[in-house]
């Protein structure tokens, strides 16, 4: 299939499948089941411990998926690994630049890594970083960064190869609220400018865009799924912070004073 | 991003299935590029493998050369000095203990993080792993010839052809060094368990060889640890750059550091596959 087909077909950027995973005894996904649609912001919704990030350790294929099957834009992710991945863009929880690094070597390892040669990293890069100050940074060495910069760098880098979908782990998890509504507001403006889908996971409601669709996960479990109003109306509540209260019985302003505290 | 761009962006790619030869390539190249670039950052590393080495050649060897005399033995055509005789175990020690350096690199990338970035490539994870080993090598190589150069000065002066017959001789070992580093890099949950390898891999690796003591030594004191020194894939590198310094092939040698490469890298390769690796079964 080519990625033409892949686009006007309208299959789904992300589909996961059945898919539970266990720690020993332990079941960290149970049956979870949803989809993202193309062009679409999704976020997954849920407080810590909910299976965010195994389930994202799961569609990046650092984990193996034993039941059920994930698949990115119809490419099964067990089958199809290279097809599959070649479409992914990361933004991991934890910080995976490498500090001793400067920023263009880290920006141009990836892009090797995904079979792009040197100038066509560093054409990416100035179209990527166009009218960022952060493009005067590009020799600085990583550890020379804050924390908000270098989760930015590590946006870019998730777009380098043009992906097709862009997996975020809590990237705004650490970051003070300025620098977290400035990360979420560059995330969004590539997504429109590139054309790509999201899924954004995150455990803070003020993250969430009354036009975004929601994947509510709760004890590895997915309670709801769908657009906010949609989401909000099945409730029968007056916001998505009381859907979430409702559908996992705990306080959303809650659970995210206590996160980001 | 509009439709237009969005088609055009589709009709360039539309080809794109599969990986090209040279995105093998330039993934290759980055790879080693950034091992290239961790080493010239951390240059206290390119020393200290230099001087541990150097250390053994210009005291211990110095030291011992009146005790542990060495008989003519293959691929030697007279006595040697003992300094000669220890070079290539020295040559092993580097590659050996670059070795487990890589592995503590990718015990450490993966505590930080970085080794993700590597794994959710979509390239082929097996070709990851061998470009990842391959740049580990490289530096070993490197760092063996800056030794020869200098032990030159020490009397240790085999013809020059040995210095290219021993390259391929020279990689293989590191080949096989860097892969268990590897498949060890698999087993190691945290960066702190790592001074156990040194313990128990690195010391008895390099002790219970031929690489300070010809084996026909070994087996007048002890046949047990003889038979130890046999069995070591240790040994086997060691007497594969030996011979190859001296412009001769030790097939035995060559066939047990062939045969345990391909076991350790399949080894490691097994173990980072997540279908049926051990690294996705230990995270909590």
């Amino acid at each position: 299939m080519s990625e033409s087909d892949e686009t006007t077909t309208g299959l789904p950027a992300l589909k996961v499948n059945g898919v539970s995973h266990s720690y020993g005894q332990r079941k960290a996904l149970d049956d979870v089941s949803f989809h993202v649609p193309q062009g679409s912001f999704t976020a997954l919704l849920g407080p810590n411990g909910a299976g965010k990030s195994t389930l994202f350790s799961l569609i990046t294929r650092l984990f193996d998926v034993r039941h059920g099957s994930i698949e990115i834009l119809g490419h099964d992710l067990s089958r199809d690994p290279g097809e599959a991945l070649r479409r992914l863009g990361v933004v991991f929880q934890a910080r995976t630049l490498d500090l001793d690094l400067s920023i263009r070597q880290n920006l141009a390892y990836h892009a090797a890594l995904h079979g792009l040669s040197g100038s066509a990293a560093r054409r990416r890069i100035d179209e990527i970083l166009a009218g960022n100050a952060l493009h005067d940074r590009l020799g600085d060495k990583a550890r020379n960064l804050s924390g908000g910069q270098l989760r930015s760098i590590e946006i870019v880098r998730a777009f380098i190869h043009r992906p097709r979908l862009i997996l975020l782990d809590e990237p705004t998890v650490g970051l003070d609220i300025r620098s977290r509504a400035a990360i979420l507001a560059e995330v969004r403006r590539l997504v429109n400018e590139e054309g790509v889908s999201a899924l954004w996971a995150t455990h803070l409601i003020d993250e969430i865009d009354e036009t975004d669709r929601v994947v509510v996960l709760h004890h590895g479990k997915v309670l709801a799924e769908g657009n906010v109003p949609e989401i909000v109306a099945a409730e029968g509540v007056g916001s998505i912070s009381d859907a979430f209260t409702q559908l996992t019985g705990l306080e959303a302003r809650k659970v995210q004073a206590e996160m980001v505290a | 991003m509009s439709q237009a761009t969005l088609e055009k962006r589709d009709q360039t790619t539309a080809e794109r299935r599969g990986f090209p030869l040279s995105a093998y390539l330039i993934c290759a190249r980055g790879i080693i590029g950034r091992e290239g670039l961790r080493f010239l950052h951390q240059r206290e590393r390119f020393v200290s493998a230099l001087v541990r080495p150097l250390l053994w050649l210009f005291i211990f060897a110095a030291g011992f050369r009146q005790v542990l005399g060495v008989s003519i033995i293959a691929p030697y055509q007279t006595y040697v000095l003992y300094e000669v005789y220890i070079t290539p175990g020295l040559m092993g020690m580097i590659l050996l203990f670059n070795g487990m350096q890589s592995s503590l690199s990718m015990v450490y990338d993966r505590e930080t993080g970085t080794m993700k970035t590597l794994l959710v490539s979509p390239l082929p994870r097996w070709f990851l792993l061998v470009s990842k080993l391959s740049a580990g090598v490289a530096v070993g190589v490197l760092q063996v010839y800056v030794f020869l150069a200098i032990a030159w000065f020490w009397e240790v002066q085999p013809d020059w052809q040995g210095y290219l017959y021993v390259l391929p001789a020279i990689i293989l070992a590191g080949l096989m060094l860097g892969a268990l580093g590897m498949l060890l890099s698999s087993l190691i949950q945290q960066l702190e368990n790592f001074a156990g390898v040194m313990n128990f891999v690195i010391f008895p690796m390099y002790f219970a060889s031929s690489a300070l003591y010809p084996l026909w030594r070994i087996r007048e004191s002890s046949p047990l640890l003889f038979e130890i020194c046999r069995f070591n894939p240790f040994t086997h590198a060691v007497e594969l750059m030996r011979f190859a310094l001296y412009g001769q092939l030790n097939l035995e040698a060559l066939a047990i550091v062939a045969g345990c490469t391909i076991v350790f890298l399949g080894g490691a390769i097994l173990a980072y596959d997540p279908s049926r690796g051990i690294i996705s079964r230990k995270r909590q």
